[in-house]
């Protein structure tokens, strides 16, 4: 019909439409500004996290060479050879050598002693930053003296002061400073392995340098230009190879620092995204809400003869400006809050973080911004266009949410690709990205049904005995307009997601504390000397302490696995050998029996040891065979300490490793290595802290060279690290919360206009406050409960598939946290609910009747 | 209707002018399994420049009636033809845009946008329309039906009768061919009832507006040309008053 095509009708003015959602949003913005804070604080945390990325590239580009100190670094646990010692002389400008080991330190004025890692350093590394020390001429003025420079955690630790005097070894050192940060460690790292600084010179006669110790050697260059290094490199690059030396340039090792800041900024945007998630339930909330309350006004508008298109224009163009609005005070928060990050981080990178302006970050933000709040949005805004304009006659229909609507379907679907599509950016692989979102979208389906099914169960068994204030508060939940469903779900998913972050916690930490309870073995001292055995025996029964386990060491190389040398793998492909099983020691231990710790899966072990004449049969831990792929049958030639000995693999153990005990890859038989040079393994439990401080001090007085690994010590040093790391994740997961308490804001408020022209009739029909107030309070509180409760549950759920299947730990969450969880979350739902009606309960009717509602 | 006239119509059936022809229609709700037949089998329909006021108890069908005439709603069966236009088969769309070319509305409960100003809600119909001087001409409305002094206020506050008299303006801002009111006084008290129905008369006076007005009020019905009894769905009587003759 052409006069319905008329080119005045055809064609949409867009200034008009602008005009219309500017006049439409006039009356109701406190409305939108919900929406806005809903994704506000999601946007925040991921434009703060998008600008830290950026940021901490930046410096790691300009810090590069001050997170190696120096322009090549090459390393070996042996000391060089005659040949590479030549060779390392003739490299670069200047160079400093430096040999590390874990040792036992003792504080003499506390009394303390901790195992600790001691750097012997010669030269005058690092040529780029520095140590950094208090007082700061520390870091170079001891190399000259009998002084340490020891780390700020163990200084603390044992309250020691510049001046005191550290046993290492049998030699004592003066403390020179406190080392605050040294080229490319970080907080996190130092408390694993607290460091301490000693001049090379005095290595020798701390008496440490015995067979048996587990050394690394490490040697730093600095050269005028990258050029003239890498020709350097170039040339010397297979000798260094062949003799099992690694090397590292600046260039390099910025890699990998940048590649492990990559692994963090995805987990942390991964942790940002939810928080914008969460949100956008919020921005469907409110819109839903906010459309539903234009229906009249939609109505009207299609009777006076706008289009579909346009009625929907009007609202998107307000959902665009909104979003834009929510994403720009979301970035600027975002930058705001990025100030703080490298107070969060610090511990975690090696680095010192800057904290520019990221625009790159602010733009991305806006971008996400804008974008989920159309997706968002417009799942609630597709209603519009089929909202009739009979609604002007008979204002009492809803609007049927049509699922069959192919438009919604189709945005359901790209929602659904959005989430999948972010998550893959951040995680390794598409099954990952799509677990994360299957999950999401299980959890959400779960929860509608859950609100669903309330509904149908109040209506079902409706308590119709009961008072008429319980009545009303449990006939709220179903009667039209209900916010059960959007309520339970927003809750619901908030709950979720706290409570996984913080069973997930739970796990991680009971993994550690679990293997520290009952009657198991705390206490390790390795490195005894064959010589020493009998003394250290004696000493630990003079302190009454149990010897649960004494095992011999002896470590050794893998010279080639079934006939092939490390060369030789590498270049045949077809292999598989991962080159890594040709490095490092091993260290190795032998017996013939099995420990309570492990299981035979394959082969045998017979009891007999080793039969002269015989093949050597050897026992692998199962994991690590299939690492390097051998199996039953298959020859391994191992170098042990110069002596070259082949053996046959005999059989497979299956380890608890979770267990403290002394677990090995590889058990010889008996009658092959007792002459081979070796040392102990001791495994005792010691009562108590006073007991375990007098018995280390003493072994450490008599025997400097024995290290001990004090499994409680081990517990606090674990516990500080996850601390740390647990800091920056509730830092992150706060956003997440501070977001699901203003999307329950915001859907709690929302509700309240749903529910206040109906209390304010009740009060003109005479309810009393308290009435009112207890309708509320009940309503609400069944919403909570049943949000949090299903919440709750889901992420029992959730956190125990984590538990087994990605940290393989047993998934025991405490139970009064789960409650206080169910009672807060309940309680701030009630709170809120009531917190916004007050207005109703406190206002005359008359009044409110005059507002729009 | 400068515009209107330029453009060529599909002209079905259509008698000598009359401007609203209903043949046999008949609306039923579903609800659950049984339907309810609330209009069974009307037909009328109405000349140009007349005056019908549809009067009938409640419940009787009128304001669905109306919705059937004007295009808010689809009949079960039958056709309805408005300014030669058969609307049945016709997209939401399409009827919206005849709708705003041709109809006006005033509603019993007014029907304002509550986010726009009486100014901006007059204005509306003539934006949709993307004509000219439309500030000025809505003006020119307001203070036809003196409201002058309240053109930026919200619905909300204005009184009842001012807010309908808000919706007769825009009723009439695109001179409408055909004017439909539900009830246009069942809100208000008598003399500002009489003023708004002085209003519609003179409308139809000076531009020839065919007014459809369903009411309760024997008397505003008496003053039309033409009274359409409604009973449970059917038309029990279609009579001329003396109106009628008094205009023809
Ligand atoms: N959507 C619907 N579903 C079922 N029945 C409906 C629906 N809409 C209207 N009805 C029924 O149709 C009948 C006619 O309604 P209508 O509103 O046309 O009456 P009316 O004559 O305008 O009454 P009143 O004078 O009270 O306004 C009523 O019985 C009403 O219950
Ligand atoms: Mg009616």
């Amino acid at each position: 019909m052409d006069h319905l095509s008329s080119p005045e009708h055809k064609q949409i003015n867009f200034s008009w439409l602008l005009t219309m959602a500017w006049r439409d949003s006039r009356r109701n913005r406190g409305r939108l500004l919900l929406f806005i804070s809903s994704i506000i604080i999601g946007i925040a945390a991921l434009v703060a996290i998008f600008s830290l990325e950026n940021n901490v590239r930046k410096d790691i580009d300009n810090q590069a060479k001050s997170l190696a100190g120096a322009d090549l670094i090459m390393d070996n646990n042996r000391a060089p050879d005659e040949a590479v010692g030549k060779l390392i002389d003739s490299l670069g400008e200047e160079r400093s050598a430096q040999c590390s080991f874990a040792s036992m330190v003792y504080f003499k004025k506390s009394g303390g002693t901790r195992l600790v890692e001691v750097l012997a350093l010669e030269g005058d590394y690092p040529y780029y930053g520095s140590l950094e020390t208090i007082p700061a001429a520390a870091g170079r003025d001891f190399r000259g003296r009998q002084e340490a420079l020891v780390d700020k955690t163990l200084m603390l630790q044992y309250n020691a002061q510049p001046g005191d005097t550290i046993q290492v070894g049998e030699l004592d050192f003066r403390i020179a400073g406190t080392l605050t940060q040294a080229p490319g460690r970080t907080g996190v790292s130092t408390t694993i392995a607290a460091p301490v600084y000693i001049p090379f010179r005095y290595l020798e006669q701390t008496g440490l340098l015995q067979k048996g110790s587990r050394f690394r050697y490490t040697y730093y260059f600095k050269y005028g230009s990258d050029v003239q290094m890498n020709k350097q490199l170039e040339a010397v690059k297979d000798t260094l190879e062949r003799s099992g030396w690694d090397y590292e340039t600046a260039e390099f090792r910025k890699q990998q620092t940048s590649r492990q800041f990559d692994d963090l900024s995805k987990f942390l945007t991964l942790v940002g995204f939810i928080a914008l998630l969460l949100g956008c339930i919020g921005i469907a909330s409110s819109i839903n809400i906010y459309v539903r309350e234009k229906i009249h006004g939609i109505a009207v508008l299609r009777c006076l003869g706008a289009s579909g298109l346009q009625t929907f224009l009007i609202y998107l163009i307000q959902i665009v400006v909104i979003g834009l609005v929510g994403a720009i005070a979301g970035a600027a928060l975002g930058t705001l809050a990025q100030q703080l990050l490298p107070v969060v981080l610090k511990d975690l990178l090696p680095v010192h973080i800057t904290t520019a302006v990221s625009w790159s970050a602010v733009f991305k933000g806006l971008g996400l911004g804008v974008i989920v709040s159309l997706l968002f949005g417009l799942l609630p805004l597709l209603s519009v266009r089929n909202i009739s304009p009979l609604y002007t006659l008979r204002i009492s229909l809803e609007p049927h949410p049509s699922w069959k609507d192919p438009a919604q379907i189709l945005l359901f679907g790209i929602i659904l690709l959005f989430v999948c599509l972010f998550a893959r950016l951040q995680m390794e692989s598409w099954m990952q990205a799509a677990v994360f979102t299957t999950g999401i979208l299980v959890a959400f389906i779960i929860l509608a049904m859950a609100a669903l099914l309330l509904r149908w169960a109040v209506k079902k068994f409706f308590p119709s005995a009961l008072s008429y204030v319980w009545r009303q508060g449990f006939a709220n939940l179903y009667r039209p307009n209900n916010q059960t469903i959007l309520l339970i779900v927003t809750i619901g998913l908030g709950t979720l997601f706290i409570g996984t972050l913080y069973f997930v916690q739970g796990t991680l930490m009971n993994r550690v504390s679990l293997s520290g309870s009952g009657n198991q073995s705390n206490m390790v001292l390795f490195d005894i000397q064959t010589s020493q055995k009998q003394a250290v025996a004696e000493l630990a029964q003079k302190f009454q302490l149990p010897l649960q386990q004494q095992v011999p060491i002896v470590t050794m190389r893998i010279e080639e696995i079934k006939g092939r040398t490390a060369e030789e793998a590498r270049k045949d492909s077809t292999l598989r050998t991962p080159r890594r099983a040709y490095e490092g020691e091993i260290r190795v231990t032998y017996r013939d029996t099995l420990t309570d710790s492990e299981k035979l899966t394959a082969g045998k072990m017979d009891g007999s040891g080793h039969q002269q004449g015989q093949p050597v049969y050897i026992s692998l831990e199962k994991g690590w065979a299939e690492y390097i792929r051998v199996g039953v049958g298959d020859s391994i030639l191992f170098n042990v300490q110069g002596t070259l000995m082949s053996t046959v693999v005999g059989s497979l153990r299956d380890v608890d490793w979770q267990r403290v005990q002394t677990n090995f890859r590889v058990v010889f038989p008996t009658g092959v290595l007792e002459n081979a040079p070796q040392f102990y393994v001791l495994v005792t439990r010691v009562p108590s802290g006073e007991v375990s401080a007098a018995f280390q001090q003493s072994v450490v007085q008599k025997f400097p060279n024995i290290s001990i690994i004090d499994l409680g010590l081990i517990l606090r040093v674990l516990d500080e690290v996850l601390e740390k790391i647990g800091f920056v994740i509730r830092f992150m997961a706060g956003f997440s919360i501070a977001t699901g308490l203003i999307v329950l804001i915001a859907s709690v408020f929302v509700s309240k206009y749903q529910r206040m022209q109906e209390s304010i009739l009740l009060r003109t029909l005479g309810a009393s406050r308290r009435q009112i107030f207890l309708i509320i309070t009940l309503e609400y509180f069944f919403l909570g409960a049943l949000a949090a409760a299903t919440g709750i549950l889901l992420s029992l759920a959730g956190s125990w598939a984590l538990a087994h299947f990605s940290f393989d730990a047993p998934f025991q969450p405490s139970w009064p946290p789960v409650v206080i969880l169910f009672f807060a979350i309940t309680f701030l739902t009630v709170i809120i609910g009531l917190f916004n009606s007050r207005g109703v309960v406190n206002t005359p009717p008359l009044e409110i009747l005059r507002k729009e509602v | 209707m400068p515009k209107a006239c330029n453009l060529k119509r599909i002209v079905i059936n259509k008698m000598a002018n009359s401007i609203l022809e209903v043949n046999n229609i008949t609306r039923s709700y579903k609800s659950g399994n049984r339907e309810l037949t609330v209009l069974q089998d009307i037909s009328f329909s109405v000349e140009e420049g007349s005056i019908v006021s549809i009067v009938g108890p409640s419940g009787s069908g009128k304001t669905t009636l109306l919705g059937l005439c004007a295009g808010l709603d689809r009949s079960t069966s039958g056709s309805v033809i408005l300014n030669g236009i058969q609307l049945d088969h016709l997209g939401e769309d399409e009827r919206a845009r005849i709708r705003n070319r041709y109809l006006g509305f005033i509603f019993q409960n007014f029907q304002l946008m509550p986010t726009l100003t009486a100014l901006e809600n007059v204005m509306v119909p003539l934006e949709l329309r993307n004509e000219k001087n439309i500030r000025d001409r809505a003006m020119t409305l307001l203070e036809k039906v003196g409201l002058s002094e309240r053109i930026h206020h919200y619905p909300v506050q204005l009184s009842g009768g001012e807010q309908q008299r808000v919706s007769i303006a825009r009723a009439f801002s695109t001179h409408p061919k055909i004017l439909f009111a539900d009830e246009p006084t069942g809100n208000l008290d008598d003399e500002t009832s009489d003023r708004i129905v002085q209003l519609l008369f003179d409308l139809n006076k000076e531009a020839g507006t065919t007014l459809i007005i369903v009411t309760h009020n024997p008397e505003l019905a008496e003053s039309t040309h033409r009274i359409i009894k409604l009973k449970g769905g059917h038309i029990i009587s279609d009579e001329p008053t003396r109106n009628a003759v008094l205009s023809a």
